[in-house]
């Protein structure tokens, strides 16, 4: 059997579009078990996805409670005063124990592992942000399309 | 034990960590292109340190910690894919850690 030809390095695409504290992980662990394992990585944060990588959110993301499915908390107790900012903490505390990364460290371990992290342009203006709002390990600002000729090849994940 | 007689699983990791040694590691190492120097050994012998105590092999985050090697230099020193790579060459099984 002959082999065609050194094999095409394998690369993920991780569109993150969610900015709460719960969703902003998986793109994140996603993104670097593919660098762990040998796979380039890029991210591409959009819509509350931003929140991710916005100075001034990136310590301050909420659990969502409400509107979840999966939540262990019915949506009357969820919506009161203090219970979804209780809970997150709760969450903080279980993922320190799993000795898990809070964002900001784990957006830069990422970076440090070679991955690629981009902001989206649209995102930016609907919000009124620039590049500076962002924490400094987001490479560019980047349109969907821009992304998308940068993923040919590459398996995406959208989050 | 030499390269050509040691045992691997399917995804070649080492199938009996007693064929582990030094001169092992450091034959599996140029496998994969790898020289191994001080820094190599620090994370090397940082992770067979924490599989060895706790029964599971580590993910690059506590071997970075444990090593006290920035995870930058590590995937410098252990390119493409330096979990995999690291247990590999360290004789440990495959990590079963996301971080």
């Amino acid at each position: 059997m002959t082999n065609s030809g050194t094999p095409k390095k394998r690369s993920l695409s991780v569109i993150c579009s969610k900015g709460s504290f719960d969703m902003a992980y998986p793109g994140l662990i996603l993104a670097n078990a593919a660098r762990m394992a040998g796979v380039d990585a890029r991210l591409f944060f959009t819509f509350w996805g931003l929140d991710i990588v916005n100075q001034k959110k990136i310590d301050h993301l909420h659990l969502n409670l409400v509107g979840n499915p999966s939540s262990p908390v019915p949506a009357m107790i969820a919506g009161l005063p203090g219970v979804e900012a209780l809970a997150t903490a709760q969450m903080r505390k279980e993922m320190e124990r799993l000795d898990i990364p809070p964002i900001r460290e784990f957006i830069e371990m990422l970076d440090d592992a070679g991955a690629d992290l981009y902001g989206c342009q649209m995102a930016l203006d609907m919000f009124k942000l620039t590049k500076d709002d962002l924490v400094p390990q987001v490479k560019e600002v980047l349109t969907a399309m821009d992304f998308m000729d940068m993923s040919e090849g590459a398996q995406i994940i959208f989050i | 034990m030499s390269l050509e007689a040691v045992q691997t699983d399917a995804e070649g990791y080492l199938a009996n960590s007693d064929d582990w040694s030094e001169e092992l590691a450091t034959e599996l190492a140029k496998q994969f292109d790898v020289e191994l120097g001080e820094e190599h050994w620090k994370v090397l012998n940082a992770a067979r340190a924490i599989e060895t105590e706790s029964g599971s092999s580590p993910g690059l985050r506590k071997i970075s910690k444990r090593a006290d090697t920035p995870i930058k230099a590590i995937y410098v020193l252990f390119p493409d894919g330096p979990a995999k790579l690291i247990a590999k060459i360290a004789g440990i099984p495959k990590p079963k850690s996301c971080l």
